[in-house]
């Protein structure tokens, strides 16, 4: 009912609104300053939810506790900076016991009960296959911190990437090169019988035919062996590299057999530190890998001029120049895989920024934000170094290392470039509809 | 069969169809998982609760279901519906094969035996890679998962769907199975299980008996292996290891075993135990450890076992 | 052409031959080693089985346990990998046993050694040690210095001295467990309950006081396995799986209540799977291996020496 008595001009009418904003301008002004200016603008204090995927308990223990430490620690950093998009960040973690059913499960439970908006760092790659498609048919951004090739081969979905970590096809095949050039051509290979050990083999295999060498013998070791001695006599006597990929705790057991075998004099040995992440070089019954080499993601030994983001990272992740643990020496880190968590996290507080991510709503233009990142550049942010997405197969690319162990230290012998590990795309996931 | 009777188990379906609406988004995932798992229990529970006999290696049964339907689905070309009954022919046959040897060995020796087949299983996954990917898996993508049941298009990404499906499913398992226990061939094989020279004096073939209930037990594990690949789209070596031959006996024994909902409760029960506990620890499974050890104590026949023995002496 | 090391002097034609013998050689040793594993692993359980015929799921897990005292005592003891060695040796059975008494008062007797209900109680004891174990010694593989290294430089390969040494050891262990069974007061009272129990009862032998001695020397057993082999394995939370297996099945094969059985189970087992891999790929092997146990127990079950309970 109008009371035409009461006409007030529109102009001069104070609504609600108008006045809400008043007050809000007002309350903004006095909080206008450097460090408020960012609160103001939030749309809530709400804080974005991240899932982590961890294994807590199951074979990849030992990964899970480093994992947990490193994320952590960029979460803390990220916050003292303001957060993602003004928002603080909220880690929820959950153990899938290294499973893939549990996996899944714990997949739908970051979506549906903690109503996560993205979830993130699974590293075992049968974890990842089980869990993906979940993550998928949930539309929930799923950020793993792997290794696997599985992202990048199209078998997985759109919702899937892994930004943080190179795969293990470009890892392998950066390698071939340095290996042909500097300890020889003829390689025998030893890896364990499973997926893991197969791409080694295939990717491998083909990467040093390319530099006019061969694989002169292949020895797939069943994953449950526990001795290793009877698969070196396999070992051909003209092989001139030792290829060694093994994964699991038999691997100290493989080592200390392969030293009884050969004693003194053996072909040059070029392994993958996978075997002995969170080992000790200087463990009882590894001293025959000394002057044996090391594909490394990210040396743990920091060497004698480390950049000042190594440094950084080192102090606030807690590991010493070793990458052992600054409270107990003889923990040592799984340093060439947990910065992928580091790095992952960074990338997602990009992309979400850069799609001004508000909410659930936006996870489309979160995932198109992520597709679109290029060049990464090597900083506090990302500290094994600059690195290059390929938005179309969701994953990273970046330099590989070789170290020497002298001492029972990992020197630094090699650092490829990005472009060495570079593979043609086997598929586009922005052609998937969302 | 009694009123009792079919009032009850028809009352536990009906709830849990009801429950779909009253949950949240999250328990509805957690109970269609429940509900596939508990189909391969209940099989499970055909042979180790009524007739007595403890299989090790249950987990090749699951493993030939899943395989067949994922296989099927991804290089035969199979549509889903096909996909599973394949499955649950693959299953039978396997079972039916397997029993035939298996089944000449009694007692622990029935254990290993089942035990050991069920590794050289989990052996061939993994020598046969090429195929199967081994630990690695296979993923079956959406388009693998659409078909047409009666015309209507149906996604089994679906989660409605997906409990629906799940839930008919165990229906006509727990049916299925009560009117095994209830008939003749369940009576025989509790008196095998209670006396096998008694049974075997009294004329009845008792090889006969233990294979139906065998190639039963397999044929349901099979189909729930099947169900679990198509409705969830992944299978992996890791579901054929011993974890998940040891898995129905834990949820049997849990529930109450040689009775027909306790698989069903057992499989609900450890995957709320697991969940409670680690959404408080990182040691869930120790927690889990010391509830069974107490559960044990209190409850050695299961928690419908102990319910039956003293107060519902009916519950078949 | 599969050589051993490089620089072998003899010519190619013959090497292929001459090849094989080396091959054949090392499997041997090799099978040797991996049958006193089997049998030093399997013999606290022959014990255990065969006596109480109770399925004890946590086996396994009191020989993880008895590997990581190994590597902890070791830390603890200053002084070198063969003090250490010595000290775990009394330290790990004693743990281990205490362990087992335990759970023998306040859990297997209480629900009176009934088999199902065994069962789900160790697979709950074994979850609670694994956990315990990771949360106390960690998540990773734990390396053990043998007491002593000494490598044998055969012609075409070198072989641990440690490992023959344990070897040696199991034949000792075993002997004397034989002995005391057969030629000891101890060991008849055991074989006599194992063989009936209610006619035990009624000579007056405290049957439960005996199935208590025996889980506990059983556990101890294995604790004493454990330390001897974990210096050629690795100590690890999740290693206890494979030693139950693989302890069932040369329990099963050799016979209940047999060790005898045990012993020679265990030697086939360890120098079959050893030649079998020589001629087959490692996964082919070890399906037929697996297949060869499952037509033994189909065609035999009671096992090669097995003795029937009454």
């Amino acid at each position: 009912m109008s009371t035409t008595k009461l006409i007030v001009p529109e102009k001069k009418r104070i609504t609600r609104r108008s006045a809400l904003k008043l007050a809000g301008a007002g309350a903004a002004s006095m909080f206008a300053g450097p460090g408020f200016v960012r609160y103001a603008q939030a749309q809530s204090s709400e804080p974005i939810r991240i899932g982590f995927q961890v294994h807590k308990t199951g074979i990849g223990a030992a990964y899970g506790k480093w994992y947990g430490q490193t994320t952590d620690a960029a979460v803390k950093l990220i916050n003292e900076a303001g957060g993602i998009t003004g928002r603080p960040v909220e880690i929820i973690a959950e153990d899938d016991a290294t499973d893939p059913g549990r996996g899944a499960e714990v997949v739908e439970k970051f979506a549906t009960q903690h109503k996560c908006d993205v979830a993130f760092g699974t590293l075992f790659s049968h974890v990842v296959m089980g869990s993906a498609p979940r993550a998928g048919e949930l539309k929930l951004p799923y950020y793993v911190v792997s290794e696997g090739h599985h992202v990048a081969s199209g078998k997985l979905n759109r919702y899937t990437f892994q930004p943080g970590i190179t795969d293990v096809r470009s890892q392998v095949i950066s390698m071939a090169p340095w290996i042909a050039k500097n300890l020889g051509k003829k390689v025998t290979m030893i890896f364990p019988d499973f997926a893991f050990g197969y791409d080694h083999r295939d990717y491998f295999s083909a990467a040093i035919k390319a530099q006019g060498g061969d694989v002169n013998a292949l020895i797939p070791i069943p994953p449950t062996e526990t001795t290793f001695s009877r698969y070196f006599a396999q070992i051909p006597a003209d092989t001139e590299v030792i290829y060694h990929v093994m994964v699991g705790p038999a691997v100290l057991t493989f080592v200390k057999e392969l030293g009884e075998f050969y004693g003194g004099s053996h072909p040059p040995l070029f392994g993958f530190i996978d075997s002995l992440e969170s080992v000790s070089l200087k463990s009882p019954g590894l001293e025959f890998l000394e002057g044996s080499y090391f594909w490394e993601a990210y040396p743990r030994y920091a060497g004698a001029k480390p950049t000042e983001f190594d440094t950084f990272y080192r102090g606030k992740v807690g590991v010493d120049q070793y990458g052992a643990s600054v409270s107990d020496a003889n923990d040592v880190s799984t340093y060439s895989h947990m910065f992928g968590c580091w790095e992952t996290l960074y990338i997602i507080k990009q992309a979400m920024e850069a799609a001004g991510y508000k909410g659930p709503d936006d996870r489309a233009k979160l995932i198109e934000a992520t597709e679109a990142i290029t060049t990464i550049p090597e900083g506090n942010e990302h500290p094994q170094g600059d690195k290059i997405f390929n938005g179309k197969i969701h994953q990273v690319f970046g330099h590989q290392n070789i170290t020497q162990v002298k001492g029972g230290v990992g020197e630094l012998v090699y650092r490829t470039t990005i472009e060495e590990g570079m593979y043609e795309p086997e598929a586009d996931y922005t052609k998937m509809a969302l | 069969m009694t009123a009792r009777i079919v009032l009850l188990h028809g009352a536990m379906i009906l709830a849990l169809f009801v429950a779909q609406f009253v949950v949240s988004d999250y328990a509805v995932l957690t109970i269609t998982r429940i509900m596939v798992l508990a189909i391969y229990a209940t099989g499970y529970n055909i042979l180790f609760g009524y007739a007595g006999l403890l299989s090790l290696g249950h987990a090749m049964f699951f493993a030939t279901g899943l395989y067949a339907a994922a296989l099927g689905v991804t290089r035969l070309g199979l549509a889903a519906p096909e996909a599973l009954l394949f499955a649950l022919v693959c299953g039978i046959v396997v079972s039916f094969i397997i029993g035939l040897i298996a089944l000449r060995a009694t007692g622990v020796a029935f254990m290993i035996v089942t035990l050991m087949f069920s590794q050289a299983a989990f052996l061939t996954i993994l020598y046969f890679g090429d195929i199967t990917r081994g630990d690695e898996g296979i993923v079956i993508k959406d388009d693998q998962r659409v078909f047409s049941l009666l015309g209507t298009p149906m996604n089994l990404a679906d989660p409605v769907l997906r409990y629906n499906i799940a839930l008919a499913f165990l229906a006509v398992a727990i049916v299925l199975c009560l009117i095994v226990v209830r008939s003749k061939i369940g009576h025989v094989l509790v008196a095998i299980r209670e006396n096998e020279n008694r049974t075997a004096m009294l004329g009845y073939d008792v090889k006969r008996y233990k294979l139906i209930a065998f190639v039963l037990s397999g044929s349901f594990a099979a189909f729930a292996g099947a169900a679990y690949a198509l409705l969830f789209a992944y299978a992996g070596s890791t579901l054929a290891s011993i974890q998940y031959s040891i898995n129905p006996l834990l949820w049997t024994l849990l529930g109450g075993a040689a009775t027909v909902l306790g698989p069903v409760l057992g499989t609900a029960m450890m995957f709320l135990l697991v969940d409670f506990a680690s959404s408080f620890t990182s040691a869930s499974l120790l927690f889990v450890g010391v509830v069974l050890i107490l559960l044990v104590l209190f409850f050695p026949k299961g928690i419908l076992g102990t319910i039956r023995q003293r107060w519902w002496r009916w519950l078949p | 052409m599969a050589g051993l090391r490089p620089g072998h002097p003899f010519p190619s034609c013959t090497a292929s031959l001459l090849a094989f013998f080396p091959h054949l050689l090392l499997a041997l040793l090799e099978g040797t080693v991996a049958a006193a594993v089997l049998a030093l692993s399997a013999l606290g359980l022959s014990l255990v089985f065969g006596v109480m015929r109770v399925v004890n799921v946590a086996h396994g897990e009191f020989f993880m346990l008895g590997a990581m005292l190994a590597w902890w005592v070791a830390k603890m003891v200053p002084g070198g990998p063969a003090m250490g060695f010595v000290a775990a040796l009394i330290v790990a059975p004693l743990l281990v046993g205490a362990l087992a008494f335990v759970t023998e008062r306040l859990l297997l007797r209480r629900i009176k050694y009934d088999p199902e209900a065994t069962i789900v109680a160790t697979i709950g004891l074994m979850f609670v040690i694994q956990q315990l174990a990771l949360s106390v010694f960690g998540a990773d593989a734990k390396a053990v210095s043998a007491p002593f290294t000494y490598r044998i430089a055969l012609p075409w390969f070198g072989f641990s001295g440690y490992k023959l040494f344990v070897v040696v050891a199991s034949i000792f262990i075993l002997l004397a467990v034989w002995w005391v069974l057969a030629k000891t007061k101890w060991g008849l009272v055991m074989r006599v309950t194992q063989f009936d129990r209610e006619t035990a009862t009624a000579f007056g032998i405290p049957v439960n006081q005996v199935y208590s001695a025996v889980f506990v020397a059983g556990a101890a057993l294995v604790a004493v396995a454990a330390v001897l082999i974990v210096p050629i394995q690795q100590a690890h939370y999740l290693m206890g799986l494979d030693p139950l297996l693989m302890s069932f099945i040369v329990v099963i094969i050799g016979g209940l209540g047999s060790i005898k059985g045990s012993v020679i189970a265990a030697v086939i087992i360890g120098l079959a799977d050893g030649v079998i891999s020589m001629f087959f790929s490692p996964t082919l092997a070890s399906i037929i291996a697996t297949l060869a146990v499952a037509l033994v127990l189909v065609f035999r079950p009671q096992g090669l020496f097995g003795v029937e309970p009454r």
